[in-house]
């Protein structure tokens, strides 16, 4: 006999570790290589500490106030800082921070350089997106960018992934609603939320594609 | 077991030119057991170097992208997939021999069997190469797999390129398996031969503690006879696959219910003509003349000539069709294949597997190794051009206005040829280093190793050998 009868085992255990260590790369992949894991979170500094939470929920200022392409295009749009200036113009002194954040508009519209916000919901160049074709069909801003009105700071809240996407794509009843409360992110409907969603997905002509072109035109 | 004629010692023909199981030992351990020879490392720095080759024009291929190869539209499947076919076909012969023909009790293929399931092993990596870089994007080939993934993506189980994968990838592993298995009794052989320590300690890692009991011979019988009926299906469904990655297409040529059946028949007939060329060549280097018989190259002979003919009835078949179906689309496929641009690869083909088999109708064609060996290097060469022919015919598909030419590229060319570098790396590393032929096996299949062997002996001493 040239090995000791526990080598015997080793074929054994050599299977079950390499069965074991490609189930646990597999895991590892799908569970932090998901965009559940990585985008969900994410919450950069501003340049500005401007606060959603202040003006879209304190002050009930409407989404379309700044972002108001929402309706119109592809993308919702940052506001210029002439936007701010609106009610900045008059307003120099927070409740919160002062006349320091403020000052930062007009020294960016003084200067005329905009001011460098930072982008928190992103999508892949090669994923074809349309805001206006999402609120004009009663998708709430609340489905892909969860409560803004209670966000000091702005994170992303979804993992916005393709099978994310998707899950919407194929069962959109529950997250249909009616266009009046498209910017009503604290809105809730009474019973059955996918009852209330087909009654305007027939109205609004609702048909979700999931094929290919879709997105990736 | 059914009692067969082939039992009776006295009926047999003689496998084995040797009445001494000592002396097969002798003979198929020795290649294992000298040194290193220097034609043998010229051969092995060759294939090498066309190996490296290979592995750096794929390199390139990583780096640039598929446009360095000759593939456009129309025609988006070239050499990589006439490559692909040609080697998975050569990959037929091993399973065929070592489990059809062992549920068959072809006792001949024991001389053969492990040469030939060393060549499917090889084959089918070279083949499985090529539609992994055809793919394009290699670094996201994991795409193949069902791997569970946040674009809630998964294979296309309708499309037969994912049957593919798991065709080839459990055909792989079952050959490898099939292969290692009945590898184990003549390693154990080797290792006890064995005078080197470190000689004795990697053989006997891979013998995996084989003693020769009765019991393990018992196992291994049993093994052996699964692995069979698992392998015997196989054979037929692999290539069966593989056709049908054209038949299931609407491409007029490619569109047609012989596919699976023509395919396989193909498919047996190339993988016998290279078992052939290289047995051929290998019985004369290493002496084996005495364990693989005339009546080896033979049988195997019969076998081309059988799928041969199958093959240019096939050839006949699809062109009859073609005329009787009344579709012009399907029609004008044949006759551009006979007489269009490509009208060399059609004849080429013709020539090479329809007419050169039919030699192998007279017996001492079948037993002459000049005319064998020459005729199975132009079945390969055929083999190659038949499937050539098949992917060209997209060049002339439905709209005129949207045909064109294939011209292959030097990448195209060198990669093939890097293949070749890759079969005989291994096969050479194979040769020198493993039992070429199934010792135990062979030993089997000597009338010394019937139980009444002896008890012939004694009654009648002229009945035992013919």
């Amino acid at each position: 006999m040239v090995f000791p009868k526990w080598t015997n085992k080793i074929p054994l255990i050599l299977l079950a570790s390499v069965v074991s260590l490609l189930c646990i790369i597999v895991f590892a992949f799908t569970y932090w290589g998901s965009p559940k894991n990585y985008v969900v979170g994410y919450q950069p500094v501003q340049p500005i500490a401007f606060s959603h939470k202040l003006h879209a929920g304190e002050l009930g200022m409407d989404c379309r106030y700044c972002h108001y392409n929402v309706e119109k295009g592809r993308h919702a749009g940052v506001p210029p800082t002439e936007t701010c200036l609106n009610c900045h113009n008059l307003i120099k002194v927070g409740s919160k921070t002062g006349t320091a954040e403020i000052q930062k508009i007009h020294d960016a519209h003084d200067k005329g350089v905009p001011v460098h916000w930072v982008r928190v919901h992103k999508l892949p160049d090669f994923a074809y997106f349309d805001h206006s074709a999402h609120v004009n069909k009663g998708v709430s801003c609340v489905e892909c960018h969860g409560r803004i009105d209670q966000m000091t700071e702005v994170r992303a809240e979804k993992p916005l992934s393709m099978s994310w996407c998707l899950d919407c794509h194929r069962n959109p009843a529950s997250h249909i609603r009616d266009r009046a409360k498209i910017t009503d992110l604290a809105w809730k409907p009474e019973g059955d939320p996918a009852e209330l969603g087909r009654t305007f997905m027939k109205l609004y002509n609702v048909q979700p594609r999931t094929d290919c072109s879709a997105c990736h035109r | 077991m059914i009692p067969h004629r082939d039992d009776d010692p006295t009926k047999r023909p003689v496998l084995v030119e040797s009445s001494d199981f000592h002396e097969v030992t002798e003979i198929i351990a020795a290649p294992t057991e000298t040194k290193l020879n220097t034609t043998w490392i010229l051969l092995l720095m060759l294939s090498g170097s066309f190996l490296c080759l290979m592995v750096g024009l794929f390199g390139y291929l990583f780096w640039e992208g598929t446009g360095i190869w000759g593939v456009n539209v129309p025609v988006a499947w070239g050499f990589a997939i006439v490559n692909f076919i040609w080697w998975i076909g050569i990959g037929h012969a091993g399973t065929l021999i070592s489990a059809i023909l062992f549920l068959f009790r072809q006792k001949w293929r024991t001389g053969i069997n492990r040469f030939s399931e060393a060549m499917t092993i090889f084959a089918v990596m070279c083949a499985g190469v090529f539609p992994a870089f055809h793919v394009g994007r290699i670094w996201v080939v994991y795409y193949i797999f069902p791997l569970p993934n946040q674009m809630a993506a998964w294979p296309n189980t309708r499309s037969p390129l994912f049957w593919d994968v798991f065709a080839i990838s459990t055909y792989f592993t079952v050959s490898l398996l099939f292969w290692y298995m009945g590898l184990i009794p003549d390693l154990a052989t080797l290792r006890d031969r064995a005078n080197t320590k470190v000689r004795k300690f990697v053989l006997s890692v891979f013998a995996l503690g084989w003693r020769g009991a009765a019991r393990h011979w018992q196992n291994y019988e049993r093994a052996y006879l699964i692995l069979a009926a698992i392998s015997t299906p196989l054979v037929l469904s692999v290539h069966s696959i593989v056709s049908f990655d054209f038949a299931t297409s609407k491409i007029p040529g490619w569109h047609t219910t012989i596919f699976p059946p023509y395919f396989v028949a193909g498919a047996v007939f190339s993988g016998f003509a290279l078992v052939s060329t290289l047995l051929i060549v290998a019985r004369e280097v290493f002496g084996f003349k005495k364990v693989v018989r005339l009546h080896h190259i033979e049988n195997m002979n019969k076998f081309m000539l059988l799928t041969g003919t199958l093959v240019g009835y096939a050839y006949a078949m699809e062109i009859f069709v073609a005329w009787y179906s009344g579709n012009i689309y399907e029609r004008y496929a044949f006759w551009n294949r006979a007489l269009g641009e490509y009208w060399w690869s059609y004849w080429a083909m013709i020539t090479c597997n329809v007419i050169s088999p039919q030699f192998f109708w007279f017996r001492w064609v079948r037993r002459n190794l000049i005319f064998t060996f020459i005729l199975t290097i132009f079945i390969n060469i055929g083999m190659w051009f038949e499937r050539f022919v098949i992917v060209i015919t997209l060049h002339a598909d439905f709209l005129p206005s949207s045909w064109g030419y294939y011209r292959p590229t030097w990448v195209d060319w060198w990669t093939y040829i890097g293949t070749f570098g890759m079969f005989f790396s291994f096969f050479l590393l194979f040769l020198k280093f493993l039992p070429q032929l199934a010792i135990a096996e062979v030993k089997g299949v000597m009338p010394e190793a019937s139980p009444h062997f002896h008890s012939h002996d004694s009654s009648n001493s002229s009945n035992s050998r013919h």
